[in-house]
This record gives C-alpha cells, structure tokens and sequence, in this order.
C-alpha cells in the first residue's frame, strides 16, 4: 500500500485508508528507533531541506532525527539564517533551493497556505511542519498514533480538546484526524479563543471545563500563549488558570483511565497542571517519541515506499 | 479604420435605453461627437457599422477604478487602465485617488484630468480624497478640486474611522454638491483580516474580517447622512447586513446610493480553498447567502449600480504567500461578462435593468446628468453581445496587470465596441485615440 500524493500538505483532505497507511508504516518506523544502529537505507541520496520560518524546538528536531535515521542528507534554514532577512520572496528562496536538486522540502511557516502556495510551484515534495493557525498534520498523526498505542483503537473514543481553539493549527488537524478515524470529538475554551463556527467541523463546543472533562477518554491540552491577554482575548492568565487549567481534581469527572495529552511547548501550572503533566494518565513523552516515527514513515510513503515493504531487523 | 469618418451609422443593433424606455432594432445615425438621430438609414447617410445581433446602450461607466497613475506606472497607467476600460465596453471611468502622491488637491486633479487628455482612450472622472493624504484627519480642499474638474470624493482603500471627521466631510461637501464615496470597514473589527469571517476561515486557517465590521460603519455614515445631509455612496457593498441598512435609509428617502462589483455576485469564500492570492481584496469574498442577497438587492434597486474596483497589483507581489499578498483583484475588462452570465443569462436582471446599473445610474450619482442616447447628446456608446461565450484569457488584456481570478473562466456576455463622444475607442481588439 502507497500514498499516491506529492505533498503532506493537511489532514483534511486525506482519506482514512491513507492515515492507516500512514500509522501503519510508522508502528513499523518506531522499531528502528529503538534498534542498536538507528539507521535504515530507505532515503539514501535523497535530500531534504528542513526550511522553518518560524521558532520550533520539538518538530524541527523530530524531522531532522528521521531524516537521518533514513539515511537522507538534510540541512536546516531557519529565517533568521536565510535570505527572507533580504527581502527575497519565499518563492526565489524555494526555486533556489530546488535549483540546487532537492528532493523534499518541510516547511513551517507562520503564514497559513504557505506551504500550499509552493507545492504548487515545485516539484520537491512538501511536508506541512505546521502552516499559521491552519495546519500540523504530522502533529495530528503522531497523536493518532500514541493513542492507537495507548488505547489500540480510536474509533468511538470521545476526546476533548481544551484551551486556545482559535490560534491552533494542531487542534484544526487533530479535529480531521480524530473525526476521520470515527472518534467522538468537543472543544472547551472562553468563547473569545474558539474560531467562528467551529462547530460546523462536526464538534461539540463547551464553555464550562467541569461539564466538558465528564466522561472522556482523552483530554488533549493546548497551549496558551502568554500573551493572550492583549487584544481582549483574556482578562489574565491568572483567571485563565482558574477557569481552564487541567488540574487532578478537575480530572476526577473525567473516565478513570483518561488519557492526557499535549503537543508541547507546555506552560506548566497554567494550561496542565505539573501533577497531570508527568502523572500516570499523561502520554506526552510517548506523543514526542512517536513524531520521528511518523515523520519517517511520511517521508518514506512520499518518496515512494511501501508499507509492509519495511524490513524488519 | 485609421481615419474615423465623421458619420457613421450603427445598424440593426438592439438599441436599450432606459431613459427613454426604448429597447428595440433600429439605426443610429452618429454625427461628429453627437448623436444625430434614430431610425433607419443606409450607407449614402454615412459608413455602416453592422451591429446585428448585439446590444447598443448608452456607453457604460465603472465608478470605481484604481489607475495607479502617479506611482505604481508599473501596475498600471492613464493609459493601460482606460485601454484596459475601453475593451471592457466602458466609455468613462471614476479613478480613485490613492495613488502616490494622494490625489488630493485641485494640482493633482489636473494631473489626472491632463493626462488623461493626453493618453487616455475612455474618459476619467478625478475622485478627490475626502481626507488630506488619506489619512483621515483633515478635509482636502473639496471646492478648489471641484474647480479643477473633480467629480466626487473619497478615501477609498481606507475607511474614515473618526466618526467627526466623517460627519465633517458630509456637512462641507454640501458646498460643492458632490457625493462622497465611502469604504465601509471598520478597522478594529478587521485589523488583520486576510478573508471573511465565516466557517472557511476557520478551516483555512485564517484570520477573517466578519460582515459587521462593513455593516457598522456603514449603519454609522447611515446616521450621519441623516443628521447632516449631503450624500453617501456606499463602494463595493458586500454584505446581506448592509442590503438592510441601505434598504431603511432610502425607504427614509436619504440621498444614498451602492454600488456592488462583480466579483462579490460570482465568488464566494469558500474559492479561497486553493490560497489563490488573486481571490483576496478587500471587501473580502463573502458567503453564499450573501451573494443571493445581493443580487436580489440589484433586483430590487437597493442597489444602484455595478462597478468593478479594478485594483491592480504586479505579479510578483501577488505571487506570494497568501496573507503576504496585497488585496485587490482587477475586474475592467471581465466586468461584461461576469455581470452577464450572472445576471441576465440567469434572469435576474434584464439587460434594461443591468445597463441602468452600468450607465444611467453611475451618471446620475456623480452628477454627470441624464446619460441617453436621445437624439443630440453626446455619443456615449457601448456595443456588446450578451449572448456571446467567451473564455477569459489574461494574456489578451490591455490592463498591465493580471491579477484576475477569472483567467480560464467560460463567460456569457462580451464588450464590442466603445464609443466616446462619437469617436470609436475600441472595436473588436482595436484600439483608437
């Protein structure tokens, strides 16, 4: 089984079949990670061109680890290291890349679409490392894919997405992905950080977190960024913390073996509470180990390969 | 046709005109700039000008064209943008002032005035910003740009966001007798918008621009123009909140007229799936059930007239991530066509209604007087045939610029000819000064 597309540029539009294609691929991935020698030759002579517009810590490294663990040559750019700082357009910077023969581009961008307005225009394969408040597919399968592991099947599940809806491209590719593979999907949030309409997507919208937590099986956190309060978004954080904060005794409406989730950075004590952060519901770590298998796994399906078709040790 | 006679008969056309309810085959006999008469004529009363199967109306004018003379010559110029107008079947356009400089003194009216004499093919209505260079805190000088041939004002591009200045400009603009062209948007609402506030935003990610940050202002100016008089045209309205407002203050009788442009009637938000820079302007592309309303708001007169808000913009800074992008999209020369095949071909208006939305009512809301093909006036012109499908191909425009959504699209609806002032500008791909 294939994946027949150029890009990864959403999750929208990809096809349940796909993602399992993808999750498949990538439970295969996670066992070279955990070999003697991290290494397999399934990207050799290849090369990409990890091109990040925007800070990132976890995802850049991500990418980068799986680049090299399928034997593929990558570089890193960042905006501050690259041309954009002279006024060239992202597009000279993207034919200049793919002047110097390049066979991917992984793309974070603070502009939703960017990495759809080159896709268009090259012939690499693009990867969506996360395109404004659109997008993060690969952040939405690598959390498909810790849940597969922690509850080996999603469909039904219901998860509930807490905290800054409006500013998340996580929370919009998770909503997809989550919906596509038959979960059961509500959002909380002050109504100032919930996107217009969002209920349209097929979810349930809360405002009051105690109502919202019952009787879930995951609670996905997002983080708030500090500076919320400008703009008439939030009072404060302090009563952000008091309203919205994902605190153990919040948790006891939740299912008894609900399962925490994050996609990092974390605020701790503001969105997640330390105690649930690295308490025994939480997957976060196992969320983080899980993307450079995924990333792997979207590399090799988009240059080409097969899933069943990886060799086991 | 190097040498234009200075007679010439137009034969066998549908001859529309609404100012005197006339619409059927017959004549017209041109005579230097004038009209001669209407009837039937042959080639010993002057050459013949077969017009068989295409419509003859009263020559069109868009209210709302950026011709980016002085300042961006690269986008476009006096003279590509009325090329640009004339294939476009327009025999007059309404330049809006935010060029560079601003277009806010009776010495830059000239500019455009003189230039235009100079190189354009249609005629050029000088807009005057309301607001020393735009920015909304001084009233231009509206008498001294009146003098020097100014036909209306505006700020358009901006919004005027100090409700004082606004009611200022509509109580001085009573000394001139000229209406005022508003942009209604109201800037904190908007601040950062990149398309319409609605379910695609949200799914595409991007920041929208919601229908009452147009509708409030507009509400706003609505209540001014009440308290103060003088009068108010409402630039490309877009919204079914604003239809509403509009509605209850000419059922109030106030002097207030819209204008709606042609891509607000064919495209909707969710065309933005794509990240196609050449579908963000401002207004933004709203909603479906915004686009039936106004349509039914042309139906019903809310809305008066038709005008592109021809914008624009070079290649490479369209070529750009989307929320790089600058707004605008350009509409002259698609104007015909997208207005026909939404329109008329769907019989929502007929062509008597569409020309009074193309012509008669431009005219009357700038002050231009009775535009009519009665038998002595002027020759304003405009040739097309409604039935005629074409496909929009950016490469034959006579505009500078091609940032056009419309490219490869099957339009019904085609501008012939042009004639100003009895003088053929456009016909068929050629062009004549």
């Amino acid at each position: 089984m294939e994946i027949k597309t150029k890009d990864l540029l959403g999750i929208e539009n990809l096809s349940r079949r796909e993602i399992n294609i993808i999750l498949d691929t990538a439970e295969t991935m996670r066992e070279i990670s955990e070999r003697a020698i991290r290494k397999v030759p399934y990207l050799r002579g290849k090369t990409v061109v990890n091109l990040f517009f925007e800070a990132s810590t976890r995802t850049l490294a991500s990418f980068s680890l799986a680049e090299k663990r399928l034997s593929a040559d990558s570089i890193n750019l960042s905006s501050s290291s690259s041309s954009v700082l002279k006024g060239e357009t992202l597009l000279d910077t993207v034919r200049n890349l793919e002047a110097m023969k390049i066979d991917f581009v992984v793309i974070r961008h603070s502009m939703a679409g960017a990495p759809h307005f080159i896709a268009k225009r090259l012939k690499a394969s693009v990867i969506n490392a996360g395109d404004g408040t659109h997008e993060h597919p690969t952040q939405a399968l690598l959390d498909l894919l810790s849940l597969k592991e922690r509850l080996g099947s999603i469909e039904g599940r219901k998860v509930l997405i807490v905290g800054d809806v409006m500013h998340s491209r996580v929370a919009r590719s998770n909503i997809w992905a989550l919906k596509k593979m038959g979960a059961e999907v509500s959002l909380c949030a002050p109504p100032t950080l919930m996107p217009y309409k969002i209920e349209n997507m097929g979810v349930e919208v809360f405002i009051d977190i105690d109502e919202a937590i019952e009787e879930k099986d995951v609670i996905y956190v997002l983080r708030i960024q500090k500076e919320r309060q400008k703009g008439g978004l939030l009072p404060s954080l302090r009563e952000y913390i008091e309203l919205y904060c994902i605190t153990p005794e919040r948790l006891k409406r939740a299912k008894k073996d609900v399962v925490i989730m994050h996609p990092g950075p974390i605020n701790r004590g503001i969105e997640l509470d330390p105690r649930v952060a690295d308490g025994e519901h939480s997957i976060i770590l196992e969320q983080v180990t899980n993307g450079v298998a995924v990333r792997m796994a979207i590399l090799y399906l988009l240059s080409g390969g097969k899933s069943g078709e990886v060799a086991e040790e | 046709m190097k040498s234009q006679k200075n007679k010439y008969v137009i034969k066998d056309g549908r001859v529309i005109d609404p100012v005197q309810g006339l619409d059927e085959v017959i004549d017209l006999l041109i005579e230097g700039n004038k009209i001669r008469t209407l009837g039937t004529f042959g080639d010993k009363d002057g050459e013949i000008i077969d017009a068989k199967g295409l419509v003859v109306c009263p020559g069109f004018i868009d209210m709302h064209t950026h011709l980016r003379e002085p300042g961006r010559e690269d986008q476009e110029t006096i003279e590509s943008g009325t090329m640009a107008a004339a294939r476009g079947g327009f025999t007059g356009v309404a330049a809006m002032p935010n060029t560079d400089p601003v277009i806010d003194n009776s010495g830059m009216i000239r500019f455009v005035k003189e230039t235009a004499d100079r190189n354009g093919y249609v005629e050029v209505y000088a807009i005057g910003a309301v607001t020393k260079s735009q920015e909304g805190e001084e009233l231009s000088e509206m008498n001294d740009m009146m003098n020097a041939g100014c036909q209306g004002f505006s700020d358009d591009g901006y919004p005027i966001k100090n409700g004082h200045i606004m009611r200022k400009a509509l109580e001085y603009s009573r000394i001139v007798n000229k209406v005022i062209i508003v942009h209604e948007e109201d800037p904190d609402l908007c601040e950062g918008g990149q398309m319409n506030e609605d379910f695609n935003a949200t799914k595409f990610g991007l920041k929208g621009m919601p229908s009452i940050g147009e509708s409030i202002m507009l509400a706003r100016d609505t209540a001014i123009l009440e308290f103060v008089g003088g009068k108010l045209h409402i630039a490309h309205l877009s919204v079914r909140e604003s239809l509403e407002i509009v509605s209850e203050a000419k059922r109030k009788g106030l002097a207030i007229t819209a204008e709606v442009t042609p891509h607000h009637i064919s495209l909707t938000s969710s065309c933005l799936a794509t990240y196609d820079s050449n579908l963000k302007m401002k207004p933004p592309l709203r909603t479906k059930a915004d686009v039936k309303a106004l349509k039914k708001g042309l139906k019903k007169g809310i809305i008066d007239a038709i005008a592109t808000d021809h914008a624009p913009h070079a290649l490479f800074e369209k070529e750009m991530e989307f929320g790089s992008a600058p707004f605008g999209i350009i509409g002259l020369e698609t104007a015909i066509g997208v207005a026909c095949t939404e329109l008329v071909k769907t019989h929502i208006l007929t062509l008597n209604e569409l020309i009074e939305k193309f012509s008669v009512n431009p005219a009357r809301i700038l002050g231009m007087g009775e535009r009519s093909l009665k038998q002595g006036n002027d020759a304003y012109i405009t040739i097309f045939d409604p039935d005629k499908e074409w496909t929009v191909n950016v490469a034959d425009f006579a505009s500078k610029s091609s940032n056009s959504p419309y490219d490869g699209w099957k339009l019904t609806g085609y501008p012939v000819m042009t004639i100003v002032k009895g003088k053929i500008v456009y016909r068929e791909g050629e062009f004549y000064r």
